[in-house]
């Protein structure tokens, strides 16, 4: 858990429900990254293009810009295009995910997520980033028995 | 013997006796009246005794036929009375008297004076002329040689009167003889045989052609005389039986032709004739039909075949007769005057009067016929048209009704084009009227029934519509619901994911170590809000696949591999309860399975903590296999918990069902995950069924195809 807090890997968290924000920030900080936050999408765009964090952590549903817009964005820009973007939903429908898929997100989470498994989530999608230079989301599963999709 | 009193026929008596000359006077008026021999002989023996001439004579007359000489008339001398002598007795005295030229005395031969008695007597010869034939004799008595003149006279007269007599009966007799060969000639001409015989059927009589069937001449063939003789025999046998009839009866003789020996028919007419001094005679005529038997044989046979002819034609007749009987519409044939020549049963029935008939009956029956005259009328008025059809109205004698008929009628003419029969046949068009009426009924009802189909179809795509408007607003309202419901989670899940967060998070000890009392109390609230979370996860699930939003991800994976993964989860869980055995067996029979990888877990998942949760101890045995049969995968989940009871067994798998409320809160659960799995499998074309005992334990298995079916 420790890492040095300069080189440590920047995740972005992108969520509007405060509680949630700052439990994810206050945990992540506790595990060990830098952690810088967005509550909007507008926001959230602004931030990565300006911080080009290592990982952005995005709520889908987000007041000015949603998840999925915002992540097509980022996507589609060149110079944030290969940060790996883990959507992260209350939303247990069908899709949701697809949706999160299309718009070019490398992994998708279901709330409730407890932070152990957001953190292992995040290590293995940068491991894969790192290792492979592709990302591939692998599963991430929780007691709730939610999984991500292919 | 009368001695005087003779009276002569027309003379008269003289009051004072006749003198000689008158006597002879008397005599010869006498003799020129008569024609009689023997009275004129009797006149002059009686004229001699009466007048003295001669006391006793007697008169003999010559009879050639039978070449007699007969005593005719004698006075005074009895032994001659029957007197009859043969001529050929040329010794007779009489005899030799008789071709003497004068008076013969007759000497006292024995003989004679048993005939003349005792007086002496004289014979005088009967004759016209000197060289004529003795016609007969006059004896008288004569005591001398020469005789009294009055007997010469007297003689003489009786000469001449016998020879006047007897000139008359020669010439009365060449007439009859001529009249006889004329008869003769007569009956020889006649074609038929014709017989004159007496009654035993000895032919007296008969004709040439009577005489070739009866007679044969002395030059005859054997064969002849036998064919005479049979026609002999056979002609007598027919008289007899023919006389009796006495009529003159006529009956068939059967002859032979005796020069041809071929057979001769004749019909014999046979009639009696009485004739008193003759006796009875039979006069038979044959009739020849033999011609006229063969004719009638011809005619026998000819009319043999006109009787099979009549009775072909009968029988033809009757079978017309059938047929036409057996048509069931009225068939007449009526003539050109109109009447009535021939109709079949059913048109008896309309007209002809049943012999019961009634007074209205036969009136109808009357009309019904009068109609008929009068459409007939106006088929032979058509002129050249030889078929006729059209409507006749008539009635039912029997009932009164009122029947139309549709007639059609064709005329037949004779090799001269002569009007001779009309044919008339009718239909009775009841039964079509009846059937157009019912057609017209039908198509009405048709139309109707179209129209109302009409109406219900508009109503029912009114109906579609409306019911598709529902089922838009339904689908919206079902949508809202499952939005609403998405929502909803979304919403407890966001609160839920910060209380499970910053749980893990105190528990983590992030926020500075805990107390054993913080902890066993965050612990409680992380397992309630966990316990929450699961019940919202299985709302959420049950309203997805009622929503039909659960899509199938379809993978290829090994089932073994799927259940140790699902082990692995539970070991947490599992761990907790360490007297509990958990057995895996997997067949290595089992194949890779084609499915919803994710499906499968959840339900082997659900099952298996479904297991744990109901069972303190003893053991849970996972097994794992193939059905080659159904090409299902089985995996059963036994386990040796408290079981499930009959009655209840059918309910495990119904939404928000736990079996006992007490246990849900010791178990936990919402009640909705067997209702899951179930829905689950069969998404998969597959089903979970349940097998169980209470205090035994229960065993779950799931079936899945390992291929989806087609669909």
């Amino acid at each position: 858990m420790t890492r040095d807090r300069r080189t440590a890997p920047l995740i972005l968290v992108v969520e509007d429900y405060d509680d949630a924000r700052e439990m994810y920030v206050e945990y992540l900080t506790f595990t060990g990254f830098r952690v810088e936050s967005a509550t909007n999408g507008v926001e959230a765009i602004e931030m990565t293009q300006r911080l080009k964090p290592d990982l952005v952590l995005m709520d889908l549903a987000l007041p000015k810009l949603d998840g999925w817009e915002a992540t097509r964005r980022l996507k589609s820009d060149r110079a944030t295009a290969h940060i790996p973007v883990i959507a992260l939903t209350g939303h247990a429908l069908a899709g949701h995910a697809e949706r999160a898929r299309e718009a070019g997100c490398d992994s998708f989470i279901t709330k409730p997520c407890v932070p152990d498994e957001l953190v292992s989530e995040i290590n293995r999608v940068l491991e894969g980033r790192h290792a492979a230079g592709a990302a591939d989301g692998a599963e991430s599963s929780s007691a709730g028995k939610r999984r991500s999709r292919r | 013997m009368a001695v005087r009193a003779v009276s002569t026929p027309g003379g008269r008596r003289l009051p004072d006796g006749p003198t000689a000359a008158e006597r002879q006077v008397a005599l010869l008026e006498f003799l020129l009246g008569s024609l009689d021999q023997v009275g004129s002989a009797r006149r002059v023996v009686d004229w001699l005794v009466e007048t003295g001439a001669s006391p006793r004579a007697a008169a003999l007359l010559v009879d050639h036929a039978n070449h007699q000489l007969v005593i005719i008339a004698e006075r005074g001398l009895p032994g001659i009375t029957d007197l009859t002598i043969d001529l050929r007795q040329e010794q007779h005295p009489f005899v030799r008297a008789l071709s003497s030229l004068g008076p013969v005395s007759l000497a006292r031969e024995p003989q004679l004076r048993l005939v003349l008695g005792d007086g002496r007597m004289q014979a005088l010869p009967l004759r016209a002329h000197q060289d004529g034939q003795a016609l007969g004799l006059l004896l008288v008595a004569s005591s001398t040689r020469a005789l009294p003149s009055a007997v010469a006279w007297s003689a003489d007269r009786l000469s001449e009167q016998l020879y006047r007599i007897r000139s008359r009966e020669t010439l009365a007799e060449t007439q009859y003889g001529h009249e006889r060969l004329l008869l003769f000639n007569i009956i020889n001409a006649v074609s038929d045989p014709v017989l004159l015989t007496d009654l035993e059927g000895q032919v007296l009589i008969a004709n040439s052609l009577a005489e070739k069937l009866l007679v044969a001449p002395d030059d005859a063939s054997e064969g002849w005389r036998r064919a005479v003789a049979l026609n002999s025999m056979l002609f007598s046998a027919a008289l007899t039986a023919s006389t009796i009839s006495e009529s003159g009866g006529r009956r068939e003789l059967l002859l032979v032709d005796p020069l041809e020996g071929s057979d001769l028919v004749y019909e014999l007419l046979s009639t009696l004739v009485h004739q008193k001094r003759q006796g009875s005679y039979v006069v038979s005529v044959l009739r020849d039909v033999t011609d006229l038997a063969r004719a009638r044989v011809e005619i026998d046979e000819s009319y043999r075949t006109l009787r099979l002819a009549q009775a072909k034609v009968r029988e033809e007749r009757h079978r017309l007769d059938l047929i036409i009987d057996s048509v069931a519409d009225p068939i007449l044939v009526t003539d050109a005057d109109g009447g009535i020549v021939l109709l079949n049963a059913p048109a008896e029935k309309m007209f002809a009067p049943a012999h019961d008939s009634t007074e209205s009956a036969a009136r109808r029956v009357r009309a019904n016929g009068a109609n008929l005259t009068s459409f007939v009328g106006t088929l032979l008025a058509s002129g050249t048209q030889d078929r006729f059809a059209g409507e006749l109205t008539l009635t039912d004698p029997a009932t009164g009704a009122v029947v139309p008929f549709e007639a059609i009628a064709g005329t037949i003419l004779s090799d001269q084009g002569e009007l001779m029969w009309v044919v008339t046949i009718l239909h009775d068009l009841t039964e079509a009227i009846e059937k157009a009426r019912l057609y017209e009924q039908l198509k009405r009802a048709s139309i109707e029934l179209e129209e109302k189909v009409h109406e219900a179809t508009a109503e029912l795509a009114e109906q579609n519509e409306l019911l598709r408007r529902q089922h838009i607003a339904l689908e919206q309202a079902s949508s809202l619901k499952s939005q609403f419901l998405a929502n909803m989670s979304h919403e407890f899940r966001t609160p839920l994911n910060a209380i499970l967060g910053y749980t893990h998070m105190t528990l983590q000890g992030v926020a500075g170590e805990l107390s054993p009392g913080q902890r066993r109390n965050l612990t409680r609230i992380d397992s309630n809000a966990r316990h929450l979370l699961g019940l919202i996860n299985d709302i959420l699930d049950i309203t997805r696949i009622e929503a039909g939003r659960m899509p199938l991800t379809m993978s290829t994976f090994a089932l073994g591999d799927l259940i140790r993964e699902v082990l692995l989860e539970m070991e947490p869980i599992i761990a907790r309860r360490p007297q509990l055995e958990v057995v895996l067996d997997i067949k290595r029979s089992l194949p890779r399975l084609r499915t919803d990888r994710q499906k499968v877990k959840q339900i082997v998942l659900n099952l298996l903590s479904n297991s744990v949760k109901f069972t303190e101890e003893g053991g849970i045995y996972i097994r794992a296999a193939y059905d080659a049969r159904s090409r299902m995968a089985l995996v059963t989940v036994r386990d040796t918990g408290i079981g499930i009871a009959p009655e209840s067994q059918s309910h495990v798998f119904e939404d928000f069902r736990q079996l006992d409320s007490s246990p849900s809160r010791a178990h936990g659960g919402t009640g909705l995950g067997l209702s899951i799995c179930r829905r689950l499998a069969q998404m998969l074309d597959g089903g979970i069924t349940l097998d169980s005992q209470v205090g035994v334990g229960s065993s779950f298995t799931l079936r899945i195809p390992v291929k989806p079916r087609r669909r």
